[in-house]
């Protein structure tokens, strides 16, 4: 059987700005997220998987299909949340799925699979709503069910949780959970290292159309290090740091070895590793580099 | 070159994704044209404001020519002349909502979605279009319907009133296509509501509302061999009796389809979608 996705030396440029430079990549089911930041190609690698924009050089296949000579095939399979909401502000949740659903060949059984949809993600009394009274998380969450009236070969899912306030985002995170439990392979792309962590079996780090790092979430905490006890004085000035593994006793013995003396108001936090710190730890480049 | 591999069999047992078996087959243009104008229609009946819009305005537009301005024009028998007049520019009023809708579409998420799915994706344009010529033609009966309840008197058999419908029909489609054309270009909804304007000014320039020989000089060329004048006498002459310019009328409402059709096609696929 064809891997779900199989990306072989994968090049886009816009104009002589190279976005994708000779990507490889191998999806075999699971969760796989896509982590980098702004501008680090994301959002053009899912658009070339789901047939949005033509590569200049390699070659995409998803579940067999080739996205250019086969594109017919790859969006019989391919379902998509985009950045942007891609409902309809005049139609209630409920029939921006109907829509899509008949869209989708599912002619009759359009309605009473959205139905059924809105039930199992707990959203049956937003359905009923006019999308234009909707707050962001629940234009999100009724997108993402917009991809799953039909069967989805594989779901693409852009940046899920971008501009969502806390719990919407724990919203979506569930529903994204409760796909991969029933089996549908998901490819997401984040921004941030929690939500890869969160959602995904195995995180590619991508950065500047290129691929610097992946494993599991566990593989890539242990190349950006553990948390590291910091101390501070009463202006917020780290004034002595040192690293642990995060188990209570490293960090004892970095709290014994970071005395701080008769230093007036100081106190201690204790750091996770962040993006920034992931980059730092992947990519020799200087971060200013990295983070643009 | 980097090179990343996802295995997840080992250490993720679980339901193989079943999916794949079984793609979404789908819906050939004509089906795909046909949910799309239903959703259309769906949003012609929700867009309260601009329902109100489509059919007050040019029932207003009849009632200030015909009574402010009737008597300073032309007097007893205004009416008659104004009511065609009245009905083309109508016509441009409602279809100018559809520059709205296609853009809304082209520069929101749907577009992006529609061209990921298994249908063609343009024919949600399709939609668009027709839902305005069915709205419009709806908004053109209650003009006519008004216009004959304030003393409208058109001398027209049964074959004459299907010519006026007919010409109507074209030029409300010419416009429409007009419209969706800028509604693919503009880079907002907003910018798009904006352009329309142009077009809505043509009928004030013709023999829509005044005869073309009381205009200056210098206007009768642009007034004379401007669509909107041989549409309009072509409409007054099935509806009231005398000349008629019909081939001139049909060939440009075709012509105009048939251009802005060509620009759309061409400049669809090349939207960026990204």
């Amino acid at each position: 059987m064809s891997p779900t996705i199989e990306v072989t030396g994968l090049g886009k440029s816009y104009g002589s700005e190279p976005v994708l430079a000779s990507l490889d990549l191998v999806v075999d089911g699971g969760v796989l997220a896509l982590l980098g930041p702004n501008g680090a190609g994301k959002t053009t690698l899912v658009s070339i998987l789901t047939t949005l924009v033509k590569p200049d050089s390699g070659s995409a296949r998803v579940l067999g299909h080739d996205v250019v000579r086969d594109a017919a095939a790859v969006r019989r399979l391919v379902r998509v949340t985009g950045q942007a909401s891609s409902l309809d502000e005049l139609l209630t949740g409920r029939e921006n799925l109907v829509l899509l659903g008949r869209l989708l060949g599912l002619g009759r059984r359009a309605k009473p699979r959205a139905d059924e949809l809105l039930e199992r993600l707990d959203l049956t009394a937003a359905g009923g709503r006019s999308v234009r009274g909707y707050s962001g998380g629940m234009r999100r969450r009724i997108d993402l069910a917009a991809s799953l009236i039909a069967p989805a070969g594989v779901l693409f899912l852009d940046e899920p949780t971008t501009g969502l306030d806390p719990t919407s985002r724990a919203r979506v995170w569930e529903d994204v959970r409760e796909l991969a439990a029933a089996g549908t392979t998901v490819l997401l792309t984040t921004q941030t290292l929690d939500e890869a962590e969160a959602l995904a079996d195995r995180i590619t780090v991508l950065d500047h159309g290129r691929i610097v790092a992946d494993g599991t979430a566990d593989e890539l905490t242990a190349l950006v290090g553990g948390q590291t006890v910091v101390l501070l004085d009463a202006a917020g000035t780290v004034i002595g740091q040192s690293e642990t593994d995060g188990t209570p006793a490293s960090v004892a013995r970095a709290l014994t070895a970071l005395d701080p003396g008769n230093v007036e108001g100081a106190r201690i936090e204790l750091r996770s590793p962040t993006l920034d710190d992931a980059f730092a730890a992947i990519t020799t480049r200087p971060r200013e580099e990295v983070a643009a | 070159m980097s090179t990343a591999t996802l295995q997840t069999d080992d250490h993720r047992p679980g339901p193989r994704p079943t999916a794949a078996a079984r793609p979404a087959t789908g819906t050939s243009p004509l089906a795909s044209s046909g949910i799309f104008i239903g959703r259309s229609l769906v949003h012609s009946m929700r867009d309260g404001e601009g329902l109100i819009m489509a059919i007050a305005l040019p029932v207003i537009l009849m009632l200030l020519f015909t009574t402010v301005f009737g008597g300073a024009i032309q007097g007893e028998g205004y009416i008659d002349y104004v009511v065609p007049g009245i009905i083309l520019t109508c016509a441009g009023f409602g279809a100018a909502s559809v520059a709205v809708s296609v853009s809304r579409d082209m520069t929101a998420g749907a577009m992006l979605r529609y061209r990921t799915m298994p249908i063609t994706a343009a024919t949600a344009i399709v939609g668009h279009v027709v839902a305005s010529v069915v709205r419009n033609l709806v908004a053109t009966a209650v003009v006519i319907g008004v216009g004959l309840a304030i003393g409208f008197r058109p001398t027209a058999d049964a074959v004459g009133w299907l010519g006026a419908v007919g010409i109507v029909t074209l030029w409300i489609l010419a416009v429409t296509a007009v419209f969706a054309l800028i509604g693919l270009v503009a880079g907002s909804p907003e910018a798009a509501n904006g352009y329309g304007f142009v077009i809505l000014f043509l009928p004030y320039v013709s023999s829509a509302f005044v005869p073309i020989e009381t205009m200056p000089e210098w206007l009768h060329g642009v007034a004379e061999h401007q669509p909107v004048t041989p549409i309009i006498e072509t409409i007054r002459g099935v509806l009231m009796g005398g000349e008629t310019r019909a081939l001139e009328a049909v060939l440009w409402c075709l012509g105009i389809v048939l251009i802005a059709g060509v620009l759309a096609a061409w400049r669809f696929p090349r939207t960026r979608v990204r």
